[in-house]
């Protein structure tokens, strides 16, 4: 290789790179580039975020990470973070290519953001600073560690962090309680007896009318953050702070996670295409780049025949080199900013690209045996998505609130398709008691589809 | 390619980042956690008649990475995934019947699960928390009208051997006398001492209370004894001994073994002695009763007898044993039987266990138990220590 690619120059690409990507259509907010240690990169892949609350599970994320890391299974290049302006945080041990590849692959995400509906709706309510949010959600949490007792928050965490798939996407961030009383059923009738009623004792006329408490909550609850914080009959308001900064942090990474396919397979058609575009770059950089694009979205054990799994780069490129191949690039910005993965690929993942890519459903038994299904679209579809509805989570509602506090919650099996793991169920029940001070109960189903109730008392 | 981590390195040095690993404090609270869930499970780690060697300070428990709950759905049967690669339906892409080999990971493997951590936990520790567990409050040695005496230190006088002069008593003396050395003008001279000034340190006999103890381990090797019930009294010992040394300062131990003869024996060969032949308990009871006459006044020590056997006393024995363990008993602070039943258990109905049984219905501090298993061996330590306060405060 003849002269090394200095850091000035990437930085100079950063900016041309901007140039091209704004030049190509793509809109998005200023980001902010950090070349950061690798052991901060591997943090900030097991906490989500740069800054975050502390808990002991992601220490044993960590080790887990760890072990990975020194097998040489995952290489981390980039962390991007939307909002405005974004972060990007790139691995200090990048080399020059790579840190090419990665700048335009960020671009793509920052766009992505930047216009999809889904990533917009949450930013708009979770603001767009999340990395500053999740700062001061770990400094306030820091802080009730000095007040309260690192006991008493770590059990608030244990139960908050445990429920954290458990949102309600669809209804606002800041959310009023339910109406305390059901809709005014006031008899309409307004005729003499009543007028004349009414005005022979003001006070029984009104218990006449009294309105109707209604049951809380009224509608099977999905956002059980949202519930416990706002009815927990003795929760305490630090308390209740954790609980809704965890649950904010949730509204942040939904979208995240359920536009995984599409969101990286646009960054990396950007970081491709700029790529391909930059004239600018040496040929040598270039080169090495490309090497490093076809390593990530490449799909998994690519030397092997049979992968039991589908790299999620790999499938989401595909897609949009096949969208913009056939529908030009309007029809695919359109596609990016109204989808999310699960219209993306009912819509998108047509009947050629699935045979192209050779996708296949298997079965596999709990013995180990696996055995090829079938090729059949739909059910593809539907296999992949499913472990992506209501957050990866199983679907948990707050039933209803007993008179004695106790806190009613039921499992949707019919759903879900099977009952919930048990022990895993009680323990989670055991985390949530210990904030609601009240019996908590669950039903859900065993392993005979027969009706089972767990509780914590 | 060229790494240029040396160029970025340049771009952020010193950030706020490099201070703490915030992985690292986390993981440091999850072992914590690991080391307080540890100690919730103890009798199992007890249990663990691997773990102990003796001279070991410290116990390897295998434990496994603490989970951190979530709703899961119930592990199914069967599931379903999507992979990629050139397959016909029906294919059969892993079999654990036909090929015993790699077991690759499943769909969506990674379980959590398969990593186990070595904890190192102190001995010391340990105990901790089996007498926190227990909560007996610390046994209260017998402190017995003692001959033991002992000189100590106390005060000063003019006369006294020249090893027990106290020079810097004398010092401060000649001071007083004459006023500070170096205050006079007259440097050429040396302080003299005079008869007057020198002091002596005095001593005073003190008679010490008696805060020894010795325990008596007792251990039935006779053919009957497998190598297994062996290990069982062997876990057992341990622990009691372990105990005891935390509430006597000095702890003496003495081990005996008999079959139809007795034999006493250093720690280490003790627990490799094997017998053969049949069991004779007053022989054993006697030798024991031997070495108490003979090396521990009952007066100055406290005195217990722990024995391990599996119940089978020869018949003809029954009057000669129950007169060796009667006198045992009255000298002993404890007297406890370990019946090692691995396989059947009797529930001490054996000759022996007979034996103990009338030791207690006659008032005497002893007490039996069964022990069929490892995971009886924390039954027993605390069945003898909390029975040993139970008397205590029975007869104060």
């Amino acid at each position: 290789m003849s002269a090394t690619p200095s850091v000035g120059d990437w930085q100079s690409y950063v900016q041309r790179l901007e140039e091209l990507a704004v030049r190509s259509g793509l809109s998005f907010h200023p980001v902010e580039f950090e070349a950061v240690p690798d052991s901060f990169m591997m943090e900030i892949a097991v906490y989500g975020l740069p800054v975050r609350m502390p808990h002991w599970s992601f220490g044993v994320r960590y080790i887990y990470q760890l072990i990975q890391r020194h097998m040489g299974h995952s290489r981390i290049f980039e962390v991007v973070f939307p909002g405005n302006p974004g972060h990007a945080y790139l691995a200090q041990s990048n080399g020059i290519a790579e840190n090419v590849l990665v700048t335009a692959h960020v671009l793509g995400h920052a766009d992505f953001s930047h216009n999809n509906l889904l990533f917009r709706r949450c930013q708009e309510q979770v603001s767009e600073h999340i990395v500053e949010h999740a700062a001061s959600h770990a400094r306030q949490i820091q802080q009730a560690i000095e007040s309260f007792g690192l006991q008493r928050v770590e059990a608030v965490l244990d139960a908050a962090l445990a429920l954290e798939q458990h949102i309600d996407i669809d209804r606002r961030l800041r959310r009023e309680r339910y109406p305390e009383y059901l809709p005014d059923s006031k008899i309409l009738v307004d005729d003499e007896f009543r007028r004349r009623f009414a005005a022979l004792d003001p006070v029984a006329a009104g218990a006449f009318e009294a309105r109707k408490r209604a049951p809380i909550p009224p509608h099977p609850e999905r956002d059980l953050l949202w519930f416990i914080a706002t009815y927990a009959p003795e929760m305490e308001s630090w308390e209740r702070d954790i609980f809704l900064a965890v649950r904010e942090e949730s509204f942040y990474f939904y979208p995240v996670f359920a536009t995984q396919i599409m969101n990286e397979g646009w960054a990396s058609y950007w970081h491709a295409r700029l790529l391909r575009e930059a004239d600018f770059i040496p040929q040598q950089a270039y080169l090495d780049a490309i090497k490093c694009h076809s390593d990530v979205v490449r799909p998994i054990a690519a030397g092997e025949q049979v992968a039991l799994a589908v790299n999620p780069y790999h499938l989401g490129f595909s897609m949009w080199e096949k969208i913009i191949e056939t529908g030009g690039l309007e029809a695919a910005r359109e596609i990016m900013q109204q989808d999310d993965d699960f219209s993306f690929v009912r819509n998108h993942l047509t009947r050629e690209l699935a045979d192209e890519l050779g996708l296949f459903r298997f079965n596999a038994r709990s013995d180990g045996h696996i055995k090829v299904l079938d090729h059949d679209l739909h059910t593809l579809q539907d296999s992949l998505l499913a472990p992506k509805y209501n957050f990866g989570a199983p679907s948990v509602a707050v039933a209803y609130l007993r008179n004695d506090g106790t806190l009613e919650l039921q499992h949707d099996h019919a759903t879900d398709g099977r009952g919930l793991d048990l022990e895993r169920g009680r323990k989670v029940l055991e985390y949530v008691r210990q904030v609601w001070r009240r019996p908590v109960v669950l039903r859900t189903v065993d392993q005979n589809g027969s009706a089972l109730e767990l509780s914590a008392a | 390619m060229s790494e240029s981590g040396e160029a970025t390195g340049a771009l952020s040095l010193e950030k706020w980042y490099d201070l703490f690993s915030r992985g690292a404090r986390d993981w440091l609270r999850h072992d914590e956690k690991v080391r307080e869930s540890v100690r919730e499970q103890l009798p199992q780690i007890i249990a663990g008649g691997d773990v102990i060697d003796e001279n070991a300070r410290t116990v390897r428990v295998p434990v496994r990475m603490l989970e951190h709950y979530h709703f899961r759905l119930r592990r199914a049967g069967e599931s379903q995934g999507v992979g990629q690669g050139e397959v016909k339906p029906g294919d059969v892409l892993q079999d654990p019947a036909a090929d015993q080999g790699s077991p690759e990971k499943g769909p969506g493997g990674q379980d959590h699960g398969d990593i186990k951590l070595l904890l190192e936990i102190k001995i010391d520790d340990i105990v901790d928390w089996l007498w926190e567990e227990m909560q007996l409050p610390n046994l209260k040695a017998r402190i017995g009208p003692s001959d033991s005496s002992d000189w100590i230190r106390e005060g000063w006088d003019r006369r006294g051997p020249r090893s027990r002069l106290d020079r810097r008593r004398s010092v401060k003396e000649l001071v007083k006398r004459q006023g500070s050395p170096s205050a006079r003008r007259s440097p050429g001279r040396n302080p003299t001492f005079i008869d007057e000034d020198l002091r002596y340190r005095q001593l005073a006999r003190r008679r010490q209370p008696a805060i020894h103890a010795v325990v008596f381990f007792l251990l039935d090797v006779s053919g009957s004894m497998s190598d297994r019930d062996r290990k069982l009294a062997k876990t057992f010992f341990f622990w009691v001994v372990q105990g005891l040394r935390r509430e006597y300062r000095s702890l003496e131990t003495v081990f005996v073994a008999h079959t139809t003869e007795a034999w006493e024996f250093a720690e280490p060969e003790f627990f490799q002695v094997t017998g053969t032949g049949g069991t004779v308990a007053s022989t054993g009871l006697n030798k024991v009763r031997e070495i108490v006459d003979a090396r521990y006044n009952p007066a100055r020590h406290n005195i217990y007898l722990f024995y391990a056997s599996d119940g089978d006393n020869s018949v003809g024995d029954h009057a000669e044993a129950r007169t060796a363990l009667l006198d045992v008993a009255q000298k002993a602070c404890y007297s406890g039987y370990v019946e090692v039943a691995s396989g059947l258990s009797r529930q001490l109905a054996t000759e022996t266990g007979r034996l103990f049984g009338e030791l207690v219905s006659g008032g005497q501090p002893a007490g039996s138990y069964v022990i069929n298993d490892f995971d009886d061996v924390w039954g027993a330590v605390r069945h003898f220590f909390a029975s040993e306060q139970a008397a205590l405060e029975a007869a104060p």
